[in-house]
């Protein structure tokens, strides 16, 4: 939870596109304390106030123009994810006949190449952090330096946060890297949980604890039903 | 003045097999379901279908009548795969142009602007470009010399798109939240059937409801069909949600078994029988 409201610190006045439910209470979380300025929607047509004020009107084309704008940062799932960060929402196996249809590309490759993209992955293992992933949807950091300096130029992918840790691409060539464990966690259990080598910093923080403030205003104000339990199973 | 109005079946009568058809909504939202329904009903099939996926692609993909779909996803929002489009695309019955949502809105402005593409700063670095092999780029002739995709103009035949009101003579009004895209369909397609909650006087639609509702404009429309619940199960704001126990149903029962109980006779019947399946749950 605290892991996901980070990954909108100083993002001024955007957009906080959460898809799913710990990182749209991290969304909240992050515009109830350190990031007041932030825009955020009902989920549906209309950009809302922590109270629910409708301030503003997102209908989906809007959001696209938002998106292609630059002023946003989504936080996207992932059913698969390789250590340079491309994404797969689309399917599983060949996609000519996938052994198992997904959702569809849907906005991953506009997004990747226009706003900031971050990753929530509840359950980290190594059928989500794969080698390879069968299609590429988000775009990552190779294949947008392959795809030359119009996919380069706004593409940045700011973190990974999954139940067990929070990971970045800051290396040498954007590999993803062990950026802070979650308390209680080992770099050797994430490794594990990885289906390809991470780097792993000599000293790897770990993922700060909520203050008592933050604490009181998920489980009275954001989340007072507790749905954040039903997607992380702890 | 042109009165416009027909039944589903007299709108679904104008198409034939082979045509390229928009259907407007985006997942499980304000679709056309009448309209498909009443496609169901015919002999149309080998269809190419351009849609923002929802359970229109499901129904048409059971039913064997969707050759090729361009779309960027298939969902039922709250059920967020859709069966037998998942069947459809495991089995490889359907062909499939997987395209952004982005790709996929300036396909559809470049139609109505009769451009044959738009430049769109998505697709490349993703596998969009792997699997449709197809798909151009277009370098920037101006001094940054940045390279975009094309997104060719998704041209239609015909457009199906569902609204909460509109006149006989075409003008169709939104009144929920969000018009998707359906104006661009209408726009971008040769010809276009508006199926709607209520037909009424054309001074009615701004009564109460402000010019901006005005979604749809009578030039781009060939036939309005009155049909109540013409959404259904889809959601249609705010006339009513999703039927979120009957989008259940669909998504649990065999094909042949739905499609037995609710879609064997005409639109009417397919109401009624959704009713006495409410009334059998209660």
């Amino acid at each position: 939870m605290i892991a996901c409201a980070e990954t909108w610190r100083d993002n001024g006045e955007i957009l906080a596109s959460p898809m799913g439910t710990v990182p749209g209470i991290g969304a909240r979380l992050a515009k109830h304390t350190f990031s007041p300025d932030l825009l955020l929607t009902d989920g549906e047509a209309l950009l809302v106030a922590l109270d629910g004020t409708p301030e503003g009107w997102l209908p989906y084309r809007r959001h696209l123009a938002m998106v292609t704008g630059g002023r946003r940062h989504v936080m996207m799932g992932a059913s698969q994810i390789d250590r340079f960060g491309n994404q797969n929402i689309s399917c599983v196996g060949d996609w000519r006949q996938p052994s198992r249809q997904l959702l569809g590309v849907r906005g991953a490759p506009v997004n990747t190449l226009n706003n900031p993209t971050s990753y929530w992955i509840p359950r980290h293992s190594p059928r989500v952090f794969v080698d390879r992933v069968d299609m590429v949807c988000g775009v990552g950091y190779d294949s947008a330096a392959a795809a030359g300096p119009s996919a380069r130029r706004y593409h940045r992918i700011p973190r990974v946060v999954t139940g067990l840790a929070v990971l970045d691409f800051d290396t040498a060539d954007h590999s993803m890297r062990l950026a802070a464990l979650h308390p209680g966690v080992t770099a050797a259990q994430v490794q594990e949980a990885t289906g390809f080598a991470l780097t792993v910093p000599r000293d790897v923080p770990y993922t700060r604890e909520p203050s008592a403030e933050e604490l009181r205003l998920i489980r009275e104000v954001i989340d007072p039903d507790g749905l954040r339990d039903r997607e992380v199973g702890s | 003045m042109t009165d416009k109005t027909m039944t589903p079946d007299e709108a679904v009568a104008r198409l034939h097999s082979g045509m390229t058809v928009g259907i407007g909504g985006w997942g499980s939202r304000r679709k056309p379901m009448a309209l498909v329904r009443a496609l169901l009903r015919s002999e149309i099939t080998d269809l190419t279908v351009v849609s923002y996926g929802g359970p229109d692609i499901g129904l048409l993909a059971a039913a064997g009548r969707i050759r090729k779909l361009v779309t960027a996803f298939v969902t039922l929002d709250s059920i967020p795969l859709e069966p037998h489009f998942r069947t459809a695309r495991q089995s490889g019955t359907v062909e499939l142009t997987e395209i952004d949502e982005a790709m996929f809105m300036w396909g559809l402005h470049a139609a109505a602007n009769r451009l044959p593409f738009l430049p769109v700063r998505a697709g490349i670095g993703s596998d969009v470009m792997r699997v449709n092999p197809s798909l151009r780029t277009v370098t920037s002739p101006y001094e940054d010399g940045e390279e975009f995709v094309a997104a060719p103009a998704l041209r239609l035949d015909a457009a199906l798109v569902h609204m909460n009101r509109a006149d006989r003579l075409g003008n169709g009004q939104y009144l929920g939240p969000d018009p998707y895209f359906d104006d661009l369909f209408c726009e971008a397609a040769d010809t276009a059937y508006v199926s709607c909650e209520q037909v009424v006087e054309t001074a009615e639609l701004t009564k109460e409801a402000p010019p901006q509702s005005l979604l749809l404009q009578r030039q781009y429309v060939t036939g309005v069909i009155e049909t109540p619940n013409g959404a259904h199960y889809t959601s249609c704001a705010p006339d009513y949600d999703r039927d979120e126990a009957f989008q259940r149903l669909y998504a649990a029962t065999p094909w042949a078994e739905f499609a037995e109980r609710f879609l064997s006779g005409d639109e009417k019947a397919y109401q009624c029988a959704v009713h006495a399946w409410h009334e059998e749950q209660r």
